[in-house]
């Protein structure tokens, strides 16, 4: 049944060292004493707090609320006292305001919402509601609201609803596990997200190097009028515009968005909360992580609960055997490296990973030899040596003619680069400067 | 079974000891020396035919060339207080080219001042590795032909020709009609050291693309364009052009193709670029070959495409993936 996927131009093969973890059913962490639930976990507004140091809270209530549409509620992991509300290190380094819970040990739900036993049924409108009101995000890294992505305004049409299952990094195994061991509710989440946009069908993309996740899939894909697609392996395959390009191939241009191309993309963690939310009644409090890295003694894949710290995650594997030269917070290429083991799981904490010191790369740049492997490996087209070279000169403006904007870090050029130029920052930079240069106009 | 699962023995990570800092973490392992001294590999194909045809005097010449660049280079380093960079295998690529671009008999004061002119002239006073806009082995190797006409336009025979024939004609100096293709395959004739064996140098060339550390728009299109324009001037007028066989096979071109218009620092860096830039080596050299007051025009070419590698460049920066044209004043 499968089309044949379009290759999207540039991409890098590195070592996907996921055979540490893909074989390790998805287990469920023990309840812990604390949790420590970060309050802004989503791109666009924080919440509001609804509930003051003291309150005792049931499972799956509502802890702070949306504040507006580009935003999404808390909810609590698991029964007990709101025991603080008080900083703590975020995963960029900065402490942020979160809420402590300590458990009451009874783990008793109390979800604000019921279950919506015929979603077939159920008016779109509402549906889309409850994915507000459960705080779904964008679980595969970026943490962007997903009814956001469900509410295109009117005029733009939508014709293809994709779910992102790449799981493109190195190291994760989340998604693949969760594709494997919940297949169906993948497929329903897909189907609910499919009738909230008005279609009947969806597609799945998985890189075939998941070939039982696929089976697993296709076995129940159909009854649903879902589709499976293969993809190469080819990192970014995960990265939006490229899945896009490779099952529909249109090309999302350059500043806009996936509904311009009349597309509407969820990664499968997401619809898997999705399913959650409408068919069991479940606000999004847990999300399946790859724990996993040489340096750590038993790597596997847990269901953990949003606001578990990243020392009771890491206890849960094991600990290490070795003392790793970088914690992540997602995978090697894109995932935010940790200077603090209190930082805790939040709902798009796809992996925890470990480095060790003879992975990592700790290199001084050298001079570029116009060697041009950036050039063939962005997946994006455009020119990282050159615009590296403009950012070092702090000449943006040239940098922008440059389309440095398209940038999606992906990091493949600085992957490749033979003089490890720091060509990720460059970017990260020069965006920066020219979104600060906009603010002042 | 032992179960140690909330055992406070479990070992975590000393967060001091994290290193924090921009993705990507991992790398593909790729480094400057990796790919010089792969380069390097892929010149000695024809650096042994050059000594075998030659003999150990041009074995002495890479070696003088290749020491000399090293030695300039760690010099340079060392008065201007900069980190050693040597070992990069960028000065050892410069010095085996230069010698490879060298008849097999130049005295040894020649080599150093190749050295010399590759290293300082042509590369340190740009700033180093990178920043050279001209390939330093061409530098030094015209910077020489100008000032030393006499040494550098003596070809040495090779030793197959008989221990009483001390010098010999390159094939592009003979009459058309009077060259062997054979021994030019091989390597059996007059010219630089580096340049006449055709057989060795594709070699090194297969071992460049196989590698992936050239891109083939260049040397295709290079031999590509001169092929065809000697070839022209062939067919309309064989007594006086040589075939497009002896262009190619000769005077450096293959060398000049394969090893040094490629050179990474000094050649466009898209796809589209590189192949505008071989066409006009192809055709610059084919000028000078065919009505140039010189017999040879590879070296010549490669620097006057060096100097339009920016201009290349700009003229051939790529539309990003998504890009839409920005919309032309539309009135409503």
């Amino acid at each position: 049944m499968n089309e044949k996927p379009r290759k999207f131009k540039g991409g890098v093969h590195p070592d996907d060292s996921k055979a540490l973890s893909a074989s390790k059913p998805i287990q469920d962490a023990p309840l812990l004493e604390k949790y420590t639930v970060i309050m802004h976990q989503n791109i666009g507004a924080p919440p509001e707090l609804v509930v003051k140091k003291g309150d005792a809270v049931k499972k799956g209530a509502l802890l702070a609320k949306a504040t507006g549409f580009v935003s999404v509620p808390l909810h609590a992991p698991t029964s007990g006292i709101v025991s603080a509300i008080d900083k703590c290190p975020g995963p960029t380094g900065l402490a942020i305001p979160a809420i402590e819970i300590t458990a009451d040990g009874s783990d008793e739900w109390g979800s604000p919402f019921e279950p919506i036993a015929d979603w077939r049924q159920c008016p779109p409108a509402e549906l889309r509601q409850r994915v507000a009101d459960a705080g779904v995000v964008g679980m595969g890294g970026a943490g962007f609201p997903s009814h956001v992505k469900l509410s295109p305004p009117p005029g733009k049409e939508i014709d293809t609803l994709i779910l992102n299952g790449a799981e493109c990094e190195p190291y994760l195994t989340a998604d693949h596990r969760l594709m494997l061991e919940q297949a169906e509710e993948v497929v329903v989440g897909a189907a609910i997200i499919a009738r909230i946009i008005g279609l009947d069908t969806a597609i799945i993309g998985v890189e075939d190097n998941k070939p039982d996740a696929i089976a697993a899939l296709e076995a129940v894909a159909g009854r649903y009028n879902v589709r499976v697609q293969a993809l190469p392996v080819n990192y970014p395959q995960g990265a939006e515009k490229q899945l896009i390009y490779a099952i529909t191939g249109r090309e999302v241009p350059v500043g806009k968005l996936p509904m311009d191309v009349k597309c509407v993309v969820q990664n499968v963690a997401s619809a898997v909360a999705v399913a959650d939310a409408v068919v069991r009644g479940r606000p999004s409090i847990e999300r399946v992580t790859t724990i996993t890295g040489k340096p750590v003694v038993r790597p596997g894949n847990w269901r953990l609960r949003i606001g578990t710290p990243i020392a009771k995650a890491l206890e849960l594997a094991g600990g290490i055997s070795e003392q790793p030269a970088k914690l992540l917070l997602g995978g090697p290429m894109m995932g935010i490296a940790q200077r603090s083991l209190g930082v805790t799981v939040m709902k798009n904490t796809s992996g925890i990973l470990l480095i060790a010191g003879d992975e990592v790369s700790l290199y001084t740049s050298e001079p570029c030899i116009r060697c041009g492997r950036c050039v063939e490996v962005c997946p994006m087209s455009i020119l990282p040596a050159t615009i590296s070279q403009a950012v070092e000169n702090k000449r943006f403006d040239w940098a922008q003619q440059l389309n440095v904007t398209a940038c999606i870090e992906c990091g493949s050029c600085s992957y490749v680069c033979p003089s490890h130029r720091p060509l990720n920052q460059h970017f990260k930079w020069a965006k920066v400067e020219i979104q600060s240069k906009l603010r002042k106009k | 079974m032992p179960e140690n699962e909330s055992s406070p023995s479990i070992r975590l990570p000393d967060p001091a000891k994290l290193v924090v800092s921009n993705s990507p973490h991992i790398r593909s392992g790729q480094n400057i020396p990796r790919i010089m001294f792969t380069v390097v590999a892929a010149m000695l194909p024809a650096c042994v035919a050059g000594v075998w045809f030659f003999g150990l005097a041009a074995l002495e010449v890479l070696l003088l060339c290749t020491a000399s660049c090293v030695l300039f280079e760690e010099l340079w380093n060392r008065l201007t207080q900069r980190p050693s960079t040597w070992k990069d295998g960028s000065a050892i690529i410069t010095g085996i080219l230069l010698g490879m671009n060298l008849n097999a008999g130049v005295p040894w004061w020649v080599c150093l001042l190749g050295g010399l002119l590759a290293i300082v002239l042509g590369k340190q006073l740009f700033g180093g590795l990178g920043y050279n806009p001209f390939n330093p082995a061409l530098v030094a190797r015209v910077g020489l032909l100008i000032g030393l006409p006499e040494i550098m336009t003596t070809w040495n025979a090779t030793r197959s020709m008989g221990a009483d024939v001390i010098t010999t004609a390159t094939p592009l100096g003979m009459a058309p009609g009077a060259v062997e293709i054979k021994q030019m395959l091989l390597g059996n004739t007059g010219g630089c050291l580096g340049e006449t064996s055709a057989i060795a140098l594709l070699a090194g060339g297969a071992i460049l693309l196989a590698f992936k550390l050239i891109k083939w728009e260049v040397p295709v299109a290079f031999i590509g364009s001169v092929a065809v324009i000697t070839g022209i001037a062939h067919w309309a007028n064989p007594a006086e052009y040589h075939s497009p066989v002896v262009h190619v096979l000769s005077g450096g071109l293959l060398l000049g193709a394969f090893f040094m218009a490629t050179d990474m620092v000094t050649s466009p860096m898209t796809r589209k670029g590189a192949l505008i830039f071989g066409l006009g080596c192809g055709i610059m050299t084919s000028l000078i070959r065919l009505w140039g007051s010189y017999p040879e025009g590879v070296s010549f070419s490669i620097l006057f495409m060096n100097a339009l590698t920016p201009l290349i460049d700009r003229m051939t920066i790529q539309k990003p993936f998504g890009y839409v044209a920005p919309e032309k004043g539309k009135v409503a």
